[in-house]
């Protein structure tokens, strides 16, 4: 009967093979793939619903199988944990094992040089112990050494070299897969100690890094909202965007004011794409930008009613859309509502209706559909503020508003009750995006290691190489070199790294060698 | 600056003048291949020897053989250089072409990038050049390692036609970058991809052949035995080939490649060298994702291949080094890789929406 020591001992072998770690890697491979082909409810929120609605019950399945959070299902983290753990478990023996060979001689020297791959003899008058010093000192910057004394039965002694490199092959492989360690850990400290919120700021009055001003926040598992980073972006002074003559953008520019800590003096800079403004901690990201039509409604009795509103744009080229919501303004203390369409380069298509035609403004145009009755607002339901219910709203005018030359409105619409709206200018806003990840430079240092360690352990070769020397002839003044060699990892091109090791040899051990004694010839003939 | 409509202009010829040196290399590899190496089936059967001792090598596991099965083979490169059969003519003149191409190649990408004042890789039709590009210049780093492969340009070079057609197809016409691209991350990070991929390639290449060379092996190996047992010993590697009546078409190209060990070899070493390069390519990425996007990584789709592309090419590596796994097992996981490669920047870029819209076609 298997005890469970023996079970749970046998299974950590078993996740811990290489064997192992292939099928981990295949799994996770494979967990990837639908979170590509699917919806993702962290990316894009609305594509997972409708395609919920147009699935019925396999979508239902779907979800509940956590195919539209794919990244942060139980089986992606499981097979993240088991791969996490398979590495621990053969990176410390094979740690171990790293660490003592470091500390042991090059393996002893086969008996028969000559059926190595690599192999060569030849002779020198330099007697064994010379011999082996100048071999020593030749391998010695590059191939790791020792010598051996081969007692024989028989005749002198041997001296054997044994030579050994390309250590740094399997350090580079530890660092690789360590790093690669720190990095799951790191990742996923990430992930619990982040938070990323975005912001529609129009050009003016900026917000403060608190939870309640993001119009969305993804909050880290361990991010509480108190400890948000203090700063904030107290202005948009002005946001630019720049076009080529052939109307493609070619820079957006939004220059903001901002201010860190509790007290801190304002500062200033220029957000652009691909350069977040950098704060401690933070960063914050010009992620996208539009239009927010100003109008203003003047009632029968009197009252001047002015509202800017952000609209959203619905196609590259800036055609927005939005509402204004006035509550009081109708008829008799009914509501107005107001559905607009923003162009900012409109052109006509005919019978009044407008789309834009670029994203850059020139003669803008507001188009207007009005409503009375009631916005709803008051029914405690939260809706939209880029759009208009009206569900329980009459449609009292249609027309399209365009501004003058000299930043007021050009034409007027009047509404039957006498009420007028004009369109008297736009601001710009854009969409702000704080990012913060306490993880991620840390993460940074460990990408970087895990190159260089991929890099040691693809580019570097283990190579060994023996050295057998013994006396040869009776009077003990000729010794015979044996040399053999051998790749241990792909011999790529051993055969010319061993051909000149071999001539090193030969001058090192023929002429007379550097670290020998004055009047000791090597022997020229 | 404005786009230099000119320079543009030129580029795009030399785009065709490229093409049509690589079709005329292609013609001549044929030719080599036809021409020149009906002889080399029988002048390289000593290489086949050791080829087939590898075979049994893997089969006996005897430790003592090895060393001769890797030797075997560069004594055999030897041979081939030294032993010169008139398709060798053909086969150098391709290579002539194809260096030829890769340079008219290089002009058109540089001449390119000159006309927009920009790194010409920002939208698909660029970035297709440039990786064939690659695959035609590690194709001969590769030869300068292991020149005897080179009557294998035909294999390699075919693909490279294939993805100057398709770029082709993906013209784009010579625009300056969307914001979104302007930064210096661009000319880092997709130049290292687009460099491992075009290596990449080419190990794709190098082991479809490889996979093949290896059945075919296996099948003379078994028959080799089968004649042994019949007591007709005489005939030889080259003889054992021609009474193989059932082969197949797979087979009989098997018996004109170089052994499985050189071209895994080459398989190897081209995924060893790439493999870094892509690592780095895809965390420049993700230097560049959180300067731009606020996030390092978020599972966009285009990330997301790039992950599977990777930890499959590190199952390669590991398959290489398990029991088990090595030869034809590990070639296939090399194909699925490269199958990932390709998927990520075809379907991707032109079905799959995200944020990387660089392809210029929507
Ligand atoms: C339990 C998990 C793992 C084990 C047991 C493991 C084991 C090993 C071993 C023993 C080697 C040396 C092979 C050789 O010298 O050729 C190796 C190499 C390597 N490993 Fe892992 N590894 C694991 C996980 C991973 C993971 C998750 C990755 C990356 C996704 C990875 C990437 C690599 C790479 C790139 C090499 C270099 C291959 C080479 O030297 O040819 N390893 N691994």
């Amino acid at each position: 009967m298997a005890s469970p020591r023996r079970i749970i001992r046998r299974g950590w072998r078993q996740l811990t093979s290489m064997r192992t770690a292939l099928v981990l890697l295949f799994l996770l491979a494979l967990a990837a793939v639908p979170g590509s082909l699917l919806p993702q409810r962290p990316l894009n929120p609305p594509k997972v619903q409708s395609y919920l609605d147009s699935h019925g019950s396999w979508g239902n399945f779907l979800d509940k199988i956590g195919a539209f959070d794919v990244f942060g299902s139980i089986w992606f983290v499981a097979v993240y944990l088991l791969l996490w753990l398979s590495l621990i478990g053969c990176l410390i023996p094979r740690i171990t094992v790293y660490a003592k060979a470091l500390r042991a001689k090059p393996i002893a020297a086969p008996r028969h040089l000559s059926r190595l791959s690599e192999n060569a003899a030849f002779v020198t008058r330099l007697d064994p112990e010379r011999a082996a010093a100048a071999v020593r000192s030749t391998l010695r910057p590059r191939w790791r050494n020792a010598l051996r004394v081969e007692e024989q039965a028989t005749g002198p002694n041997r001296l054997a070299i044994s030579a050994e490199k390309g250590y740094s092959r399997e350090a580079g492989n530890l660092v690789f897969h360590v790093s690669l360690l720190v990095a799951l850990v790191l990742i996923a400290a990430g992930r619990l100690l982040s938070y990323q919120g975005s912001v529609i700021v129009q050009q003016g009055p900026g917000f403060c890094n608190t939870a309640p001003v993001y119009d969305s926040l993804h909050l880290g598992r361990a991010v509480s909202t108190e400890k948000l980073a203090k700063f904030c972006i107290d202005d948009l002074n002005s946001f630019v965007a720049t076009y080529r003559p052939d109307g493609t953008a070619e820079q957006f520019k939004a220059d903001v004011t901002y201010s860190q800590g509790l007290n801190g003096a304002p500062e200033h800079d220029v957000i652009t794409v691909n350069h977040p403004l950098r704060l401690e901690g933070d960063r914050v990201y010009l992620l996208n930008h539009g239009f927010a039509p100003t109008v203003t409604v003047r009632s029968p009795d009197g009252r001047v009613t002015t509202d800017t509103e952000t609209f959203l744009p619905q196609d590259a080229v800036y055609t927005s859309e939005g509402a204004f919501k006035f509550q009081g303004l109708g008829p008799n203390g009914t509501d107005l509502g107001i559905q607009g369409l923003f162009a900012p380069d409109p052109v006509d298509r005919g019978n009044g209706v407008i789309v834009s035609g670029s994203p850059q403004i020139n003669n803008p145009v507001l188009a207007v559909i009005a409503f009375t009755g009631d916005t709803s607002l008051g029914d405690g339901v939260a809706q939209s503020v880029y759009s208009l219910n009206t569900s329980k709203m009459k449609q009292v005018g249609l027309q399209n508003l365009s501004l003058g030359t000299n930043g007021k409105y050009k034409n007027v619409m009047t509404l039957p009750d006498g009420t007028t709206i004009t369109f008297d200018g736009y601001k710009q806003w854009v969409t702000l995006q704080v990012s913060h990840d306490p993880t991620q430079f840390a993460l940074l240092i460990v990408a970087v290691l895990m190159v260089a360690g991929l890099l040691g352990s693809l580019a570097v070769r283990r190579r060994r190489l023996w050295v057998r020397l013994r006396v040869e002839d009776v009077e003990g003044s000729r010794t015979l070199v044996e040399v053999g060699g051998l790749a241990r990892t792909d011999a790529g091109n051993f055969h010319t790294e061993f051909e000149s090791v071999l001539a090193a040899l030969r001058t090192a051990l023929n002429a007379e060698p550097a670290d020998l004694p004055v009047g000791i010839s090597a022997g020229k003939d | 600056m404005a786009v230099n409509t000119g320079l543009a202009q030129l580029s795009e010829g030399l785009w065709a003048a490229a093409t049509g040196m690589y079709m005329l290399a292609v013609v001549c590899y044929t030719g080599e291949y036809a021409f020149g190496r009906k002889g080399k089936v029988a002048s390289t059967s000593p290489v086949g020897r050791p080829a087939m001792a590898s075979v049994s090598t893997s089969v006996g596991a005897g430790p003592t053989t090895s060393p001769t099965a890797g030797g075997g083979w560069s004594v055999g490169a030897g041979r081939i250089e030294t032993s010169r059969p008139s398709g060798d003519r053909w086969g150098v003149l391709a290579l002539v072409l194809t260096i030829l191409g890769g340079l008219i190649h290089l002009s058109c990408l540089v001449i390119r990038g000159v006309a927009v004042d920009r790194v010409p890789w920002g939208n698909m039709y660029e970035f297709t050049l440039v990786v064939g590009l690659i695959a035609v210049v590690s194709w001969l780093a590769l030869l300068i390692k292991l020149p005897s492969l080179r009557y294998l340009g035909l294999f390699v070079m075919l693909p490279v036609l294939l993805v100057m057609f398709l770029a082709g197809t993906l013209y784009t016409k010579a625009t300056k970058l969307v914001p979104a691209l302007q930064s210096y991350w661009l000319a880092i990070h997709v130049s290292s991809v687009a460099t491992a991929e075009g290596i990449l390639m080419v190990s794709a290449a190098m082991t479809i052949l490889f996979l093949i060379r290896s059945r075919y092996e296996r099948v003379v190996a078994l028959s080799a035995v089968s004649e042994l047992s019949a007591g007709d010993g005489a005939s030889g590697a080259g003889g054992s080939v021609a009474v193989q009546p059932d082969l197949g078409r797979i087979a009989r190209l098997g018996a004109r490649l170089p052994g499985s060990d050189s071209l895994d070899k080459a398989a190897y070493r081209t995924v060893a060298f790439a493999f870094p390069i892509y690592t780095a390519g895809v965390i420049f990425g993700a230097i560049w994702a959180e300067a731009a996007w606020g996030r390092y990584w978020g599972w966009d789709p285009k990330e997301t291949w790039a992950f599977i592309a990777w930890v499959i090419y590190a199952m390669y590596l590991h398959a290489r080094a398990t029991a088990g796994w090595k030869g034809s097992r590990a070639g296939y996981i090399n194909l699925l890789g490269f199958a990932a490669l390709t998927f990520n920047f075809f379907v991707v870029n032109i079905v799959i929406s995200g944020l990387h819209s660089y392809a210029g076609l929507n």
